[in-house]
């Protein structure tokens, strides 16, 4: 046996796995997203209609899918960057020497990584409740008047936005830790002797060196954050007004509530191209910076 | 080793033969009273055993449809009667007008007829309703009586005239009326009281710009302009009892459920200061709308007299009343309330009469997708987005997109019949 085949014997379950569990499926639902199928084709397979592009030409003409996908990428835009600029300072401030109490701290922001969205959901209704959230209270006390954080369709998204990145921020702060903690200090001790500042130690060393990392951070944030779904799902049902509706919601809808199984996949699609896409950009990018 | 193989097989072996297994399957809570009325059951009908399977309601619906994919579908079971027309249409159910006709324990015009009207498509009847879901107002009988008022409204006018005096004796800070924005039940039942039908030409079309719903949308959307309603969904709201009870709302649109949870929630002061009606309508007491689940036999099951024989069973009065003490579901049938706690309850007593005035929504599978439709033009007409001629041309815009399918549907049905019609005339001598 050579050694090539003896690699592919190797790799061959792994890839029976992905051709059974997702080449397969992905095939299928693009074929799928090709016809009309639905309830009514569930029963008689007569009663579906080939429709080649339709679904997507539909789904283009449709402002629900237009508002959804303006309402991700502005959850996308706005979240992924905060998100990391949160894990960063987070990661930033545990490495610190000046640091106390690290264990305790480390794993209280990792906290609510491992709680469930759902249970969060409920105290985050009650935080930001218009007439008896804390938020409010504290906002009162300082003058602002009372925001209706979940019924204004201008402040939704914002509260989805807070709610998702304080959520998750914890999984990036522990993968930027180690990050940070494989920069050798060496490196530090001789900026300090050249007389380096604080700030100058940050922009030459310290971010340049976690730049692998904050790229592998910022790929997996944005695939996440384009599959938005269970935030607003728990938080608002997608509204008021449709304000927090994601394309992944709409999917859902179309797919599993309406079971119109056809435009659900063109959803799922055009999503996924989408998601490939802006990924293909950011690995471009991250290999230009590290190019320069 | 062999023996325990032997052993495992007759753990598994089939019952004796003359004993029949019926699968049944049940949602939520109403799964869990049902397997306490199950054994009377068995003791009459030694020769059946019943195996209840209990679906948690958020999973009912998809676990259905994959069951009647894998053709996996219990011999009885429970469905909420907006989903009968779907599974219906997927020929999935089994038509029950020869056996009602020839029960002796149940009749037809002993059931309200607007609920037993959601089981009836085409002229078929394909299911029993075990209980009946309507909405009406539960209204605050002390700040009602505060404003100047001393019985609850019987039309659209005097509903917005009590609003109007409640609202300007509480304030800026509290409101008269909740409708919660996330729900399309309270604005479907005030339609359903118009006589003009939601959907026309046999539900090809919506029909949302017919004059009637147009009357109603403006009365509907009067009510948030006003500021008589809160712009609110009722996840927002938090508590709706509690609220109910701090009098942040004085009418409330809901359904039956909310008895028990009001008695449960509000304090013992306030018990006597609440009420419920039966929904105003446009010129005097209005229709409602007729929801609630039925009991269904599968088409495809191989004993369809003992499954049968489990929904009379369940529809028997004294059995009725005792899943009404279990779980407080309004019973379907008439004889079902006369002479029991049922017809002394007096929070019930309202929920007696709107019942007999209980409307089905258009019994097609698209339905259900038609009334969100509904709720989010409305959401937006209450937020001033659209006027309401704008809303009502644009839900009859997505109505004729969600009904496209069917209207192919019906069209081919229709081109087949004549062609084999035609086909028949040459053939004949």
């Amino acid at each position: 046996m050579n050694a090539s085949r003896a690699g592919w014997l190797f790799v061959a379950p792994a890839l029976v796995v992905i051709a059974v569990f997702f080449l397969l499926p992905a095939m299928a639902s693009l074929l799928l997203s090709l016809t009309d199928f639905d309830l009514y084709a569930l029963s008689d397979s007569r009663r579906m209609r080939w429709v080649g592009l339709g679904n997507y030409i539909d789904l283009l003409q449709r402002p629900l899918f237009w508002q959804a996908l303006g309402n991700t990428l502005y959850f996308v835009v706005v979240g992924v960057p905060v998100s990391i600029a949160v894990s960063l300072t987070a990661a930033l401030l545990l490495n610190s020497t000046a640091a106390r109490f690290t264990p305790f701290f480390r794993t209280a922001l990792f906290a609510p990584v491992v709680t469930t969205v759902v249970a969060v959901a409920v105290i985050w209704r009650y935080l930001f409740h218009t007439r008896y959230g804390l938020i409010n209270v504290v906002l009162d006390t300082v003058g602002i008047a009372p925001i209706d954080w979940l019924g204004d369709p201008n402040w939704a998204m914002p509260t989805i936005i807070l709610f998702a990145v304080w959520k998750n921020f914890g999984y990036n702060m522990i993968i930027l830790l180690a990050g940070l903690q494989a920069i050798p200090v060496d490196l530090f001790e001789a900026a300090r002797i050249d007389g380096a500042s604080r700030w100058q130690q940050l922009r030459y060393i310290t971010l340049p060196s976690l730049l692998p990392t904050l790229m592998m951070v910022s790929i997996l944030t944005l695939s996440g954050y384009f599959q938005l779904f269970a935030e607003p799902y728990v938080m608002t049902e997608g509204g008021p007004l449709q304000s927090t509706m994601s394309v992944l919601y709409l999917m859902f809808e179309d797919g599993f509530k309406w079971w119109n199984l056809g435009a659900a996949s063109a959803v799922a699609f055009l999503l996924f191209l989408l998601m490939l896409s802006s990924t293909f950009a950011l690995v471009r990018l991250g290999r230009r910076s590290q190019a320069l | 080793m062999i023996a325990a193989f032997l052993l495992m097989l007759s753990g598994c072996a089939p019952p004796p033969s003359d004993q029949i297994e019926l699968k049944f399957w049940a949602m939520g809570r109403e799964g869990e009273a049902v397997s306490l009325l199950l054994p009377e059951f068995e003791r009459r009908h030694p020769e059946i055993r019943v195996q209840l399977q209990q679906l948690p309601w958020t999973a009912a619906h998809s676990k259905l449809l994959t069951a009647y994919a894998s053709d996996a579908l219990p011999d009885v079971f429970q469905l909420g009667n907006t989903w009968l027309p779907e599974l219906a249409e997927l020929d999935a159910l089994a038509v029950l007008d020869g056996a009602l006709l020839n029960s002796h324990s149940v009749q037809r015009a002993d059931y309200f007829p607007g609920i037993l009207d959601t089981n009836v498509i085409d002229g078929t009847l394909y299911g029993l309703p075990w209980y009946v879901d309507t909405r009406l107002l539960f209204y605050r009988r002390d700040l009602l009586s505060q404003a100047g008022y001393n019985s609850p409204p019987e039309t659209w006018g005097e509903w917005m005239q009590m609003q109007a005096a409640i609202k300007a004796m509480v304030g800026n800070e509290r409101y008269a009326v909740l409708l919660p924005v996330n729900e399309f039940e309270p604005l479907l039942a005030l339609a359903l009281q118009q006589e003009m039908p939601l959907l026309r030409e046999h539900a090809r079309y919506g029909n949302f710009r017919s004059a009637e719903f147009r009357r109603t949308l403006s009365f509907y959307v009067e009510m948030f302009t006003r500021d008589f309603a809160p712009k609110m969904t009722n996840t927002q709201i938090s508590n709706v009892w509690t609220e109910f009870g701090r009098g942040y709302f004085s009418f409330y649109v809901s359904g039956p459920w909310n008895i028990a949870e009001f008695q449960k929630r509000l304090p013992l002061e306030l018990q006597s200061a609440w009420m419920t009606a039966p929904l105003p309508g446009p010129n005097g007491p209005g229709a409602s709308n007729a929801g609630g689940s039925s009991l269904v036999v599968s088409r495809k099951s191989v004993h369809p007299e003992a499954a049968w024989k489990l929904i009379e069973y369940l529809s028997e009065p004294t059995v009725q009343r005792e899943f009404h003490g279990l779980v407080g579901a309004m019973p379907p049938r008439r004889s079902s309330w006369a002479q029991s706690a049922l017809a002394d309850d007096v929070y019930a007593r309202a929920f007696r009469e709107q019942l007999e005035r209980a409307k089905p929504t258009p019994r097609i599978p698209e339905w259900e997708r038609i009334a969100t439709e509904m709720r989010l033009v409305a959401e937006r007409a209450v937020h001033g987005d659209f006027s309401i001629e704008q809303a009502v041309v644009e839900l009859d815009v997505r109505t004729d997109q969600i009904l496209e399918k069917r209207r192919w549907l019906l069209d081919r049905e229709a081109a087949e019949a004549t062609t084999a019609q035609l086909h028949n005339r040459t053939q004949r001598p």
